[in-house]
Order: structure tokens, then C-alpha cells, then sequence
């Protein structure tokens, strides 16, 4: 049997591996779902703070799958992640404050 | 000979720099793809911001005050009201469904490219090659989308909107029809300038993605990854491709639903 070794799928250089796409498939799912929802929202529930905030936090919870999955960020090191996601939370900040500021403009005119 | 040790043939090695170390355990050509979106984050926050903070200086329409919706410049459109309108599909109020097809076309051809670099892990060149078509097709129906999109925005509803506005000192009604940088029926003219801005420069991303997906599609064609070893270019393409779709994750949001 020693001698058919060589000829073992594993070992040949030219055999290609099962795809694994279970994972892949299952965020596709997910973000599919969290659009579709979306879409419910926007047509069932009036203007208003509720409406916004679920969008906001569906957004949110759709850049997770997406950076976390198809970015492969959530598989990086800790350091990586940091230096991606610290700036963005200033982006937050900078969104608040100029978002008042755009009231207090509204208010002068 | 001394000169043995250095004229051997440098071992390639993917994970390490050139001094030996691979910084946050990622490759040169990854973590500088990271830098990059981070920077170009920033700038798309910021054309985000600013329609965040003109839209707040600007009234909101409310049903109290200006009665049942019509297009005014006189308050902030709202998106679904603008937004109403398919292709092939003339005069039927529809909203926010084509934006909503757009939005699921990206993500597929986001799915597909994550596949293709899940291909690429197990150097399955034909794999590799059938899933970054899909995405270049997903990308250019996207472009086709969008040029649609514009085209129906620009030229506007069959009705038009009727403006008053004073030209020299007296008061004149005027029909405008669609909307450019300075005129716009569905609104105030800030609201047509921040569309065009922000999803063109969206669109512009998609273009470049697409263009870059082509060379990566050409390249894997003609075997360079499979002689070079490995498919990481498939990697950093994909994720300047995951990104675009990210983008207009935040736009679809930003833009048409809130």
C-alpha cells in the first residue's frame, strides 16, 4: 500500500479542497433578512424617533456582518480591530455634533 | 564563493515584511488596504455628515403645517416620496423598490466575491474565475441601476413642480421639471446636490471595484495566482468590494429610508 500513497487525494498537489461556504451563505441570509425587515419598517411605522433608531441599529447590526464576516475583521487580531473601529466612533461624535449644529442653524434662519 | 548566501533566489513568503515581522498578523498589501478604507471612511462620513447637518437646517415636513405631500422647495423631501419609480414600469407609484433591488444586488455581488476568495484559500482557479464574473456583473447591473436612476432623477416627474420665486422684484410661477445642481422639483436644491454628490461619489467607487475586479478576473484567467502560490490579491480586492457594498449599506440607510 506504500507505493499508492502518492497517488492519496491529500497529498496531490493539483486536488482542490471542499468548499466551505456554510458561513458565507449564512450572513447572506442574515443581511437578506435585515433589509427585508427594513422595508417593513419603512411603510408600517410613522416618522418619529422609534423609526430611526431601529434603522440606525439595523445599519449598524448589517456593517457587523458585513466588516465582521465578509471583512474577516472579527477573525484579525485585537489590535487590528481597534485601529478600525476607534476611529469610527469619532466619526459618531463628529455626526451628533454637526446634526445640532444643523438645528441651531435652523433655528437662526 | 562568499557571494553564495546572497545571490540565493529569496524564498517568498506572503506573511512576512521586509524586516522579517508581519505587524498586526495581516500582510503589507492587506493592513495598507485597511488603512485606505479607514481613510476613505472618513470621506465618505463626511459627505454623510453634511447631509446629515443641511438636512437639519432646513424645515421638515410636517402634515400639521403644509397640509398632504406635494414636492416644495419650501421643506426636506421625504426620500420615498422622490424615490417612487421602476424602470418599464411608468406612472406607478413603487417606493423605494428599485433602491431596494439596487441594495440586493450589491449584496449578492458582495456574496459572490467572498466566495471567490474562499475559492482562492483552496486554489480552485476555475471557482476563483466563475465567482468574480458573477460579481462583475453584479457590479455593472448595479452602475446600469444607478445610471437609470439618475437619468429618471434628472429628468424628472411628467407633472413637474410649480415654483414662486421673485426675478426682478415681482413674484413668477414657473414649472421645473427633475432636478440639477441648481434647480430641483422635488425640493430644495440642497437635497439634489447631496443626491448627486453622494451617490456619485458611491458610483465612482463601484466603477473603480469593478474595474479593479476585471484585472483581478484577467489575472486569475491567465494562471498568475496559481503560479505565484497564492490568491491574495483576490483577498485585497475584496475587501475594497465588501467596503463599497458597506458604503451602500450607510447611503441606502442615510439616504432613502430615514
Amino acid at each position: 500500500m506504500a507505493d499508492h500513497s502518492s497517488h492519496h487525494h491529500d497529498t496531490e498537489p493539483g486536488v482542490i479542497a471542499e468548499p466551505q461556504t456554510k458561513a458565507i451563505w449564512k450572513t447572506f441570509i442574515i443581511l437578506s433578512v435585515l433589509t427585508a425587515f427594513e422595508f417593513l419598517i419603512a411603510f408600517t411605522i410613522n416618522a418619529g424617533f422609534l423609526k430611526t433608531s431601529i434603522f440606525v441599529l439595523m445599519t449598524i447590526v448589517k456593517a457587523f456582518y458585513i466588516v465582521g464576516e465578509f471583512m474577516h475583521l472579527k477573525h484579525e487580531v485585537k489590535s487590528l480591530i481597534w485601529a478600525i473601529i476607534l476611529p469610527c466612533i469619532f466619526v459618531v461624535w463628529l455626526l451628533l455634533a454637526l446634526l445640532m449644529e444643523g438645528g441651531f442653524i435652523f433655528v437662526a434662519r | 564563493m562568499a557571494a553564495t548566501a546572497t545571490t540565493e533566489a529569496p524564498v517568498f513568503d506572503k506573511k512576512t515584511w521586509m524586516g522579517g515581522v508581519e505587524p498586526m498578523k495581516v500582510s503589507y498589501g492587506k493592513l495598507m488596504m485597511w488603512f485606505f478604507l479607514i481613510s476613505d471612511t472618513f470621506t465618505f462620513s463626511a459627505l454623510l455628515v453634511t447631509y446629515g447637518l443641511i438636512r437639519f437646517s432646513f424645515q421638515a415636513y410636517d402634515p400639521a403645517i403644509h397640509g398632504e405631500f406635494h414636492f416644495s422647495n419650501l421643506y426636506w423631501p421625504i426620500p420615498e416620496k422622490v424615490y417612487e419609480a421602476v424602470p418599464f414600469l411608468h406612472g406607478i407609484e413603487l417606493p423605494l423598490v428599485f433602491v431596494g433591488i439596487m441594495t440586493f444586488i450589491l449584496i449578492f455581488s458582495s456574496v459572490t466575491m467572498v466566495l471567490a476568495v474562499e475559492a482562492g484559500h483552496r486554489m480552485d482557479k476555475a471557482a476563483v474565475e466563475k465567482y468574480m464574473l458573477w460579481t462583475i456583473l453584479g457590479g455593472l447591473t448595479f452602475l446600469g441601476s444607478q445610471a437609470w436612476e439618475w437619468a429618471h432623477f434628472i429628468h424628472g416627474t411628467d407633472e413637474g413642480t410649480v415654483i414662486r420665486e421673485i426675478v426682478n422684484g415681482q413674484w413668477v410661477e414657473r414649472t421645473i421639471f427633475g432636478a440639477n445642481l441648481t434647480e430641483n422639483q422635488y425640493g430644495p436644491p440642497a437635497f439634489a446636490d447631496l443626491f448627486f454628490f453622494i451617490t456619485g461619489f458611491h458610483g465612482t467607487h463601484v466603477l473603480s471595484g469593478v474595474v479593479l475586479n476585471i484585472l483581478i478576473f484577467y489575472r486569475t484567467a491567465f494562471g498568475l495566482y496559481q503560479r505565484r502560490g497564492h490568491y491574495e490579491m483576490v483577498e485585497k480586492v475584496g475587501l475594497y468590494w465588501h467596503f463599497v457594498d458597506l458604503v451602500w449599506v450607510f447611503v441606502f440607510t442615510f439616504f432613502y429610508l430615514v
